[in-house]
């Protein structure tokens, strides 16, 4: 594993609102191909560690390397154009939209020629053509019609469609936050096959997520954050769900390997 | 107290630039609005009276025409401010009775200006245009200059609102009367039967009124000829869509007012007649009748036969017919306002 | 623990592989109401356009050919030419979720912008015109700088500027009316939209041409340009649009800025409809360009409806006004029942809005 090198990292990340310290000394790090599980407690700032790796929050000081090279976002955007992806947990669609809309807003394509240059005419076939390919390459063909509105689709479906975006154009890394906190059982299991097929594109995923079995099905590692920073990382093949939740509550200290 | 404490800082404010001196004659001027010419004439036909006069003169004015709650509460600032007098055009010409009784009582002079209040005696006095005779001078006239042809004229009538406020009405029955055309009930129109009338519509009394209010009734029936307005800006728009369907000609209108754009539109041939009012004579006079009050308590008397003060009206046109006295656009445009 | 148990469902899900799996795919409701509103949903123009085709009708079936004649016809174009232009600059903002007041306002300083720069400064009308449309830009650009940045409500921002804009109109051009006839001979260029096409009995202003054109054009611009798309983002959910990637301060100033340069186009529309340039005109113009707006199925909620709509709703208020004044009812009853139809849009909008769940 160390042999590696790791794709996203950040090294001694420090947030403060105020007071309150946020992050302290925070590190982190994601490997190239692998589900990586952010999990802590309530308060414990992992909330704050995926916005500063996002760009939604801009750190007081620390390093964030991605590929190799230091970077700093000053807004999502840029934490876009870099290559990392999120979903977020309320999804960032625009329900009275259509799929295709949705997954190329703010990147949509343009016209050839005259007609894209000065018309700025948009190119819907292609468009609504890459969308299908995508929906398709993720097992989201239950939806029959990329021209439908979101507010259409059901909670998984929709969240398919944002997970769909992060994987058309998230070329380095996707962040889910909390992808399966609003569904039913069935659609959890819809979303967490979804993960595995954006795993299986080569794409490494940052999951945040509060639901321990999920976690413990899908991840290959588990990040423990708690008190502002990263308390330990643990194979989920050698911790049990109860070691996890003992860790990140502090009723137990992990065995550091 | 500490309610007219604030009132009266609340007017100097309102009113800064107008000097406040104690030892002067207080006086006010309450219009419909202070964005119609009319209006502003009369202010300042006011103004001019007061400043000779010694008199000192806050204005007061409604947000839009028919804001009664604003001119009440002018009213009471008046009353606040110990003015003798107070000029008054109402917009909501019986619900503004009480607020006027009250200034009466606090010993005020109030004078309606414009428009008589309902009942007409609400007021100490009212200085006024008779407007059924301003619209009878433009009926004479339109019947005088078509000769036998007013037998089969076809005539709009472009009124100002759906609610017939009295000017309106006024204007209407007296060009219909001057016209030759049975009025049926003289307090609102609509009620005629003579067929020689294509229909009533409503202008508000601006060029974008006058001008749908024309297309529709040219709608209901393209020949028609002759075409009265409530005022010269309906009388405007009017025109424009005559001339869009190409009749702008053929067409006799008359309108009442005597603005200078209505006047210079009967120089340009817009127009046909007009009878001008004398907005600014009102409200000098209006001063005139504070500052006399304030001396020695008199009150003003109205014109002989009438139950107001007659400002008078005059037909002003370039082509006199015979039996109506008129003068012409030279003498109007030095007797007009806006 | 092994690989291969911890890739598998976990054992209390087992049972899901014999449930039914209906749920996830797109329910199919079939029965007739719910297809209509589907239909409706994805074709927010639809609602106005009947009502509009079903009062054509009936008000040529009751007055025959004094309303089916192409003079009448055309005429109620050119009675809702000023009220299009304003309400295509409404749509705009309502489709962001905002609504603007001062449109009308806007709208009318134009026009006298444009008026007084020729008659009292005696510069050449070009350069007047220019100058109407800078000054509804600028507004436009306020309104849209205190909404998108210091981020104020858009009901009070507008409601602020309208009082502002009107006051400067009155103070600006003393109250006075620059004379049709003036305009004609000094600065014939303030007319321009008032020139007109004729066509047998049917008579078309360049205004009104001007109009459908615009509209036909936002319609282009708000369906088939990235841009488009971006505002029925911002009014459909602001965040999702910014977390989206879509500039939604920059977007939103855009809007308002368009929104006011098209209130100056209307400024100089309705010179050419009046003849004159009077600082009292259009005083309801923002009452009656979101009256045609929610006729026209546009939602307040925003990031919903087309501006096809807005036109038709326009209409449908011309359609009304002057076949009731035919029939020679009183006016209060065009008032009574636009008032019902605004009500009923709003009505069958909420309605429709339910498709979503």
């Amino acid at each position: 594993m160390n042999s590696v090198r790791p794709i996203l990292s950040a090294k001694n990340i420090i947030k403060r609102y105020g007071n309150v310290t946020a992050l302290n000394n925070a590190d982190f790090d994601l490997y190239p191909g692998e589900i990586l599980a952010v999990i802590g407690d309530n308060g414990a700032g992992k909330s704050s560690l995926i916005k500063a790796l996002s760009g939604a929050v801009i750190p007081d000081s620390g390093e964030i390397i991605l590929a190799g090279k230091s970077v700093q976002f000053s807004s999502p955007i840029d934490a876009r154009l870099a290559g990392i992806e999120t979903v977020y947990q309320n999804l960032a669609l625009s329900p009275a939209l259509s799929i295709a809309d949705n997954l190329f807003m703010g990147r949509e394509i343009r016209h050839n020629g005259i007609l894209g240059n000065i018309f700025r005419k948009l190119d819907k076939r292609k468009m609504q053509q890459i969308a299908r390919e995508k929906l398709s390459e993720l097992g989201l063909l239950t939806i029959q019609n990329i021209n439908q509105t979101v507010e259409t689709l059901s909670g998984g479906q929709r969240q398919g469609i944002a997970v769909a975006r992060a994987a058309t154009f998230g070329s380095k890394v996707i962040i889910m936050d909390e992808p399966t906190a609003a569904l039913g059982v069935k659609e959890s299991r819809k979303v967490l096959d979804l993960i595995r097929d954006v795993k299986a594109k080569g794409i490494p995923i940052v999951l945040i997520s509060h639901n321990m079995p999920h976690v413990f099905e899908v991840a290959d590692r588990i990040h423990i954050h708690r008190l502002g920073s990263r308390l330990c990382e643990i194979d989920p093949k050698q911790h049990s769900m109860s070691d996890a939740v003992a860790y990140m509550t502090g009723a137990k200290a992990p065995n550091i390997d | 107290m500490k309610k007219t404490l604030v009132t009266s800082a609340l007017s100097a404010i309102v009113l800064c630039g107008s000097s406040i001196t104690q030892a002067e004659t207080g006086a006010c001027l309450i219009t419909k609005t202070d964005t119609n010419p009319f209006f502003v004439k009369m202010k300042e036909g006011a103004n001019a009276k007061a400043k000779e006069l010694g008199v000192s003169l806050k204005s007061y004015a409604g947000k839009i025409d028919g804001d009664s709650e604003s001119q009440v509460a002018a009213i009471e600032t008046c009353i606040a401010d110990g003015a003798k007098g107070i000029l008054i055009t109402a917009s909501d010409t019986k619900g503004i009775v009480p607020a006027v009784q009250q200034a009466r009582d606090a010993g005020l002079l109030v004078i309606a200006l414009d428009t008589p209040l309902e009942p007409i005696d609400a007021a100490d006095a009212t200085f006024a245009t008779d407007n059924f005779l301003a619209g009878e001078l433009i009926g004479k006239w339109a019947a005088a200059s078509l000769g036998g042809a007013a037998k089969h004229a076809k005539i709009a009538m472009l009124d100002l609102a759906v609610s017939q406020p009295s000017v309106g009405v006024l204007r209407d029955q007296g060009f219909l009367q001057g016209f030759g055309i049975d009025l049926g009930d003289p307090n609102k129109w609509g009620d005629e039967t003579d067929s020689r009338i294509i229909g009533h519509d409503v202008t508000a009394g601006n060029e974008e009124g006058g001008r749908k209010a024309m297309e529709n009734l040219l709608v209901r029936d393209p020949a028609i000829n002759v075409v009265y307005t409530i005022n010269e800006p309906a009388a405007a728009g009017a025109y424009e869509a005559l001339k869009a369907v190409d009749r702008q000609d053929d067409v006799l209108i008359v309108s009442v007012d005597g603005g200078c754009p209505g006047v210079q539109n009967i120089q340009d041939g817009i127009i046909g007649a007009t009878s001008q009012q004398y907005p600014l004579l009102m409200a000098s006079k209006g001063i005139e009748a504070i500052a006399a009050w304030a001396k020695d308590g008199t009150k003003p008397e109205p014109t002989e036969g009438k139950n107001f003060f007659d400002t008078g009206v005059s037909l002003i046109t370039d082509k006199p017919a015979e039996g109506v006295d008129s003068i012409d656009t030279k003498q109007g445009l030095d007797l007009c306002w806006g | 623990m092994n690989e291969e148990n911890l890739n598998k469902p976990q054992a209390f899900e087992a049972v899901l592989s014999e449930s039914d799996t209906s749920t996830v795919q797109f329910t199919k409701k079939t029965s007739f109401l719910y297809s209509i509103q589907k239909l409706l949903h994805s074709n927010p123009a639809l609602v106005p356009l009947l009502v509009l085709l079903a009062s054509l009708v009936i008000f040529g079936a009751i007055l025959g050919n004094k309303f089916f004649s192409p003079f009448t016809l055309t005429l109620i174009l050119q009675q809702v030419a000023i009220v299009g232009f304003v309400g295509a600059a409404q749509t705009l903002v309502i489709i962001t979720a905002g609504i603007d007041l001062s449109v009308g306002a806007i709208m009318v300083l134009s026009s006298v912008f444009m008026g007084q720069i020729t008659f009292r400064y005696g510069l050449p009308a070009e350069f007047a015109v220019l100058c109407g449309f800078i000054i509804g830009g600028l507004c436009g650009f306020i309104n849209g700088f205190l909404v998108a940045v210091i981020r104020l409500p858009p009901f009070i921002v507008t409601l602020g500027m309208w009082q502002i804009v009107l006051a400067t109109n009155f103070l600006y051009s003393a109250n006075e009316t620059i004379r049709s006839q003036d305009i004609e001979q000094h600065a014939a260029l303030l007319q321009f939209f008032g020139e007109k096409i004729k066509i047998g009995g049917a008579v078309l202003t360049y205004g009104v041409i001007a109009m459908v054109a615009v509209v036909l054009i936002l319609h282009y611009i708000l369906t088939s340009t990235a841009w488009g798309r971006h505002v029925y983002a911002i009014g459909d959910d602001p965040d999702a649009a910014e977390l989206a990637g879509v500039k939604v301060k920059k977007t939103l100033i855009s809007v308002y800025v368009i929104t006011g340069l098209l209130c100056s186009l209307a400024g100089w529309a309705l010179i050419g409809r009046i003849g004159s340039i009077s600082p009292t005109a259009g005083q309801f113009a923002n009452i009656e360009s979101i009256t045609a707006v929610v006729i026209g199925g546009i939602s307040l909620f925003g990031g919903r409806g087309s501006i096809l709509g807005m036109l038709f709703g326009a209409l449908i208020v011309g359609v009304f006004s002057l076949g009731l004044r035919l029939i020679g009812t009183d006016p209060q009853w065009t008032y009574l029942l636009i008032g019902l139809l605004i009500i009923v849009a709003v009505a069958i909008d909420q309605w429709i809005r339910k498709v979503a769940s």
